[in-house]
């Protein structure tokens, strides 16, 4: 490379910096700045009537996972709270995987349509956004609770004569947060699934692959972005949902987005809050590493 | 001993969409393909090539009609269960396997072990002359490269009989015309039938032993490139497979008889009547002494062609016909605009058509 090459280059980079430097301000100010607030948060003692008061403590972050017997002092873990991690987590992933297993035929279906088809069929499957995520789960509640229209209809079938209990159970959060993601699962396989080159289906059929083979061996590794990048768009806010286990699970089947809100509420406890939150953030990120590792490997093997 | 046929066709007929929205891709095409041997379909673009072979592929049922392989019926058999390969005219390579990947993809699926799935796959690269890009992905070779991992992949499992849906048109002429020997020596090595697609009349006279022309779904003529150049059955075979003179005849018992009294021998048992007759070009000849000849002719137009020149003439009678004329040959240049000439065609090749 010439010198002049290389004073190019150099000032190439330079300038990518300046104009990509506005962003770059905004995003730290606006991602790393609420994050910094509460991870300060979480090492500061709680106030009496919620808020923090400004004394270093490491007492929320011990309180994630162990809980303190008022009694004796001593440590035991919190079977509480791993029990609502374990469920957020447990929820979560059987979400994504259900929106997967139904989003990918979805996707694939609008994907092959006509052109004109295909716009009528995303404009439908946009319109559930154009309602408020609250109303929405209400309406999912009229349907599966007990004397809810569900309900109602089998036994005017005939089909059960006792209401089915499906309402505040974990099955209900699943099945809330199914329909609120499933639009998150199918968008990015379909934009995934529209590049694909039918003719690849046609040539790996004609090379002995069975139907099977073909979806596992060609079109999975093919659209693997557009199904990473759905399940991280689905995983990631079930893990963190709040509305839908709070009006479907009722109180009892609370998932981490409800704990953390309950400290900031009625739990007066700011510092537990702020460290749930921090290692709410950090499953996401250790998960999604895993993933995307596993998937990758995946791919790279054939 | 008359050699078995690889693939057989049974009154094959393919009918796309319903009602009045209906296109006969296929009308009641039978033929018969030997084993081991190179045969070109050949005809102009939606005349039902690539329908053909998606019928001997698998990828579509004949709407009635039966597809055989060996002499067995394979009609309901699945792409993924005959021994078939096709090379696809956009190669169709996957994006996400090595050159290697892709070659191997075939033994892998049919569930060969690794160590005949590496040897094979070397030897199918090796074929190709791809060896050194085997650990490419397909985006980081040309148009060519990936061109001949298409056919090292679709060659790799040894298919009874290999599709080749015009697998050369996307390559420039140079290069084209170097993947047509390699094909015909490929083929010649490895006596695997070929059933290759082409609407380039050169392109099929060159390669095949064999060729079928076909028009709007149906198979005109079948026969070897020699038969079909010199013995056209009809007007459209005479006109897509090279240039033709065409000249209005009255044929009776061996002769034909044009600008109403120059005869001419034929073929004895050429069809009777009022019919067209075909002359190539070459075969017509030029003689400065227009006494001398059977034909008068005025030159209307003279392109140079390099080694020939065409020279585009009015013959007796008022048809325009053309004649490849070879400088070096004849000993002189081509005449001059306007210049009355001598005209006789070669003896043996006139040709009557059918309609
Ligand atoms: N899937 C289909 N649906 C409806 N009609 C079709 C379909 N495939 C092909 N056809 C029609 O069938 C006819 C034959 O098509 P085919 O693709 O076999 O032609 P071809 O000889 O291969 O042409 P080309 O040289 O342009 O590739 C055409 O009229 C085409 O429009
Ligand atoms: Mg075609």
């Amino acid at each position: 490379m010439s010198a002049r090459e290389e004073a190019e280059t150099r000032r190439d980079a330079r300038n990518t910096w300046l104009l990509s430097a506005p962003a770059l301000v905004i995003l730290t100010l606006a991602a790393a700045g609420p994050l910094l607030i509460m991870l300060v948060y979480s090492f500061l003692t709680p106030g009496d009537y919620g808020n923090v008061v400004w004394k270093f403590s490491t007492d929320a972050w011990v309180g994630t996972i162990l809980s303190k017997d008022i009694f004796d002092g001593t440590y035991s873990l919190a079977d509480a709270h791993l029990t609502i991690f374990w469920r957020s987590v447990k929820l979560s992933l059987i979400t994504t995987l259900f929106t997967f297993i139904v989003g990918f035929p979805t996707a694939w279906f609008i994907a092959t349509r006509t052109a004109r088809t295909r716009t009528a069929l995303l404009f439908l499957i946009t319109i559930p956004f154009w309602t408020n995520l609250l109303i929405r789960t209400f309406a999912i509640n009229q349907i599966i609770r007990n004397e809810g229209i569900l309900n109602t209809f089998l036994i005017y079938l005939g089909v059960i004569d006792t209401p089915l209990v499906i309402i505040y159970s974990d099955f209900a959060v699943f099945l809330g947060m199914t329909y609120v993601y499933l639009p998150l699962m199918v968008l990015p396989l379909f934009a995934a699934i529209d590049r694909f080159d039918m003719k690849l289906l046609e040539a790996a059929y004609d090379l002995y692959a069975t139907r099977l083979q073909v979806l596992r061996k060609v079109v999975f590794p093919i659209v693997r972005p557009g199904i990473v990048a759905g399940s991280i768009l689905v995983f990631i806010p079930s893990l963190g949902a709040y509305v839908t286990p709070r009006i479907l699970g009722g109180g009892r089947n609370m998932m981490i987005g409800n704990f953390i809100e309950l400290q900031f509420g009625q739990g007066r406890n700011w510092p537990l809050g702020a460290a749930l939150s921090v290692l709410l953030l950090l499953i996401v990120a250790a998960a999604l590493v895993v993933y995307i590792r596993a998937t990758s490997r995946e791919t790279s093997n054939g | 001993m008359p050699k078995e046929n690889a693939i057989e066709t049974r009154s094959s007929r393919k009918v796309y969409g319903a009602g009045s929205e209906a296109v006969v891709a296929l009308d009641d095409v039978s033929i018969a393909i030997r084993k081991g041997e190179f045969f070109t379909l050949l005809g102009p673009s939606g005349c039902g090539k690539t329908t053909l072979l998606r019928l001997i592929a698998g990828f579509e049922t004949p709407t009635s009609g039966h597809i055989l392989l060996n002499g067995q019926d394979i009609t309901d058999v699945p792409p993924n269960r005959r021994p078939v390969n096709t090379v696809f005219q956009s190669y169709a390579l996957f994006p996400h396997l090595s050159v290697r990947e892709n070659v191997g993809f075939g033994l892998q699926m049919k569930g060969r072990p690794a160590s005949e799935i590496g040897t094979k796959v070397e030897r199918a690269l090796s074929m190709v002359q791809l060896g050194a890009m085997a650990d490419r992905k397909p985006a980081q070779l040309s148009g060519g490269q990936q061109q001949r991992v298409a056919l090292a992949r679709a060659l790799a499992p040894s298919p009874e009989v290999l599709l080749l849906d015009e697998p050369l048109s996307a390559l420039d002429l140079k290069l084209r015309k170097e993947m047509q020997s390699e094909l015909k020596r490929l083929q010649h090595e490895l006596g695997i039938t070929f059933i290759f697609v082409t609407h380039d009349q050169e392109e099929a006279l060159t390669m095949s032993d064999r060729i079928g022309v076909m028009s709007s779904g149906r198979l005109l003529q079948i026969g070897s490139p020699r038969e079909i150049y010199n013995h056209p059955v009809n007007r459209f075979v005479a006109d897509f497979i090279g240039e033709t003179n065409f000249i209005p005849a009255d044929v009776h018992d061996g002769t034909a008889t044009i600008a109403g009294d120059i005869a001419m021998q034929v073929a004895p048992d050429s069809p009777q009547g009022r019919h067209t007759i075909a002359v190539r070009p070459e075969h017509v000849r030029i003689l400065n002494d227009p006494a001398a000849a059977p034909m008068r002719a005025t030159v209307t137009d003279t392109t140079y062609f390099g080694t020939d020149s065409h020279v585009r003439m009015l013959l007796q009678g008022g048809t325009e016909i053309v004649a490849r004329y070879q400088s070096e040959a004849a000993g002189g240049d081509a005449p001059t605009t306007g210049t009355d000439v001598g005209v006789s065609f070669a003896p043996g090749s006139v040709q009557v058509l059918q309609d």
